[in-house]
């Protein structure tokens, strides 16, 4: 199912929010050792992520989840879809 | 592919010889207490502390991982503490990862200590979770709580205490401070004084079926490993490292050389 929904094109990834903006997760586009690395360290459907800074090379970039940051791949972050928060 | 600043590998150098020349340490114990807890949460700090300076660092056979080890006494009950990597799940990706998940799956001390960061802890949860899946003789070492004031946050350790089904005992380590009702809750646990009651997370009907039939299968090619019940639940997800080590018959050997090393 979950990869169904990643067909439509309206969504968004992780990897396109850009430092300040915040988002929800919706759901993995992953599977295997990766999906559980990612669900380990607190990216669950319905959690808040925050994107709050970028390194200077543009990669990786910081993310605030669960009260801690955790810096994730361009490659990595694409795997999350997420919904864009505006506040 | 994840990166925060923790001790992945960090330790590369080859100090394996060293373990011989501190045999003279090891003269026997009461208890063995594993300490688990993701990166970054004072896990080594609850080491020291515990342990000063009747401790010696080695690495784990055949990888470059440091491992530390020490003892302390109570109430004249020698308890051998080993410090785990930090890991934040027991799927091991990492092979510090693995090390901390075959220790506690098969190594099988008798009680797993986990320290959590309280300003994080509902992440730190998870791995507190998986440990409760497998063992019952668990404390959980609610460490920095003062920042976690200092951030605003206010957690009720009785009601996590209730809710896990195990001690939670509030500390701040590098001020030494609840480190004293931490080893009364590790020595009570330990003798049986304290009963625990651990949660476990609800599993769907179907899951638990698919898992009973399974572990029949699992243990015929493993032999009579503990947790077998955990193998099965792994091979479900599709974790292909636990299903090659079952199939080579790696989880078998090491099930067995854990056991004989836990009496070292």
């Amino acid at each position: 199912m979950e990869f169904e929904l990643s067909k439509n094109p309206g969504y968004k990834t992780l990897a396109e929010i850009s430092p300040g903006q915040r988002a929800i997760v919706i759901e993995l586009l992953v599977r295997g050792m990766i999906r559980h690395r990612l669900l380990d360290l607190g990216l669950l459907p319905g959690t808040e992520v925050e994107a709050v800074m970028k390194s200077p090379l543009g990669t990786p970039t910081a993310y605030r989840i669960r009260g801690s940051l955790l810096a994730l791949r361009p490659e990595d972050a694409s795997k999350v879809r997420v919904q864009h928060m505006h506040s | 592919m994840v990166m925060e600043g923790n001790n992945l590998n960090a330790d590369k150098k080859g100090y394996s010889f060293q373990q011989e020349s501190h045999r003279h340490l090891e003269k026997g114990h009461d208890y063995l207490v594993a300490l688990a807890g993701n990166p970054n949460t004072g896990k080594s700090t609850v080491f020291n502390a515990l342990t000063g300076l009747h401790q010696h660092v080695g690495n784990w056979p055949g990888k470059t991982v440091a491992r530390a080890e020490g003892y302390f006494k109570h109430m004249g009950k020698r308890y051998k503490l080993i410090d785990l990597p930090g890991t934040y799940s027991l799927h091991a990706t990492a092979i510090d990862e693995e090390i901390a998940r075959n220790f506690i799956l098969f190594t099988r001390p008798d009680i797993v200590v986990v320290v959590v960061d309280s300003t994080t802890l509902e992440r730190n949860l998870n791995l507190v979770l998986q440990v409760l899946e497998i063992t019952d003789r668990v404390v959980i070492c609610l460490n920095l709580i003062d920042e976690a004031t200092r951030k605003g946050l206010k957690i009720d350790e009785k009601q996590l205490s209730f809710d896990l089904g195990v001690p939670v005992v509030p500390t701040v380590a590098n001020a030494g401070k609840g480190l004293n009702d931490l080893v009364k809750a590790i020595a009570g646990v330990a003798s049986g004084k304290i009963h625990t009651n651990p949660h476990h997370v609800a599993l769907n009907p179907e899951i638990g079926k698919a898992i009973d039939e399974i572990t029949p299968y699992v243990k015929r090619v493993a032999g009579d490993l503990p947790n077998t019940r955990w193998i099965a639940m792994r091979l479900l997800e599709g974790d292909n490292r636990i299903r090659e080590a079952l199939e080579s018959g790696e989880l078998a050997s090491l099930a067995k050389s854990n056991q004989d090393g836990r009496r070292e």
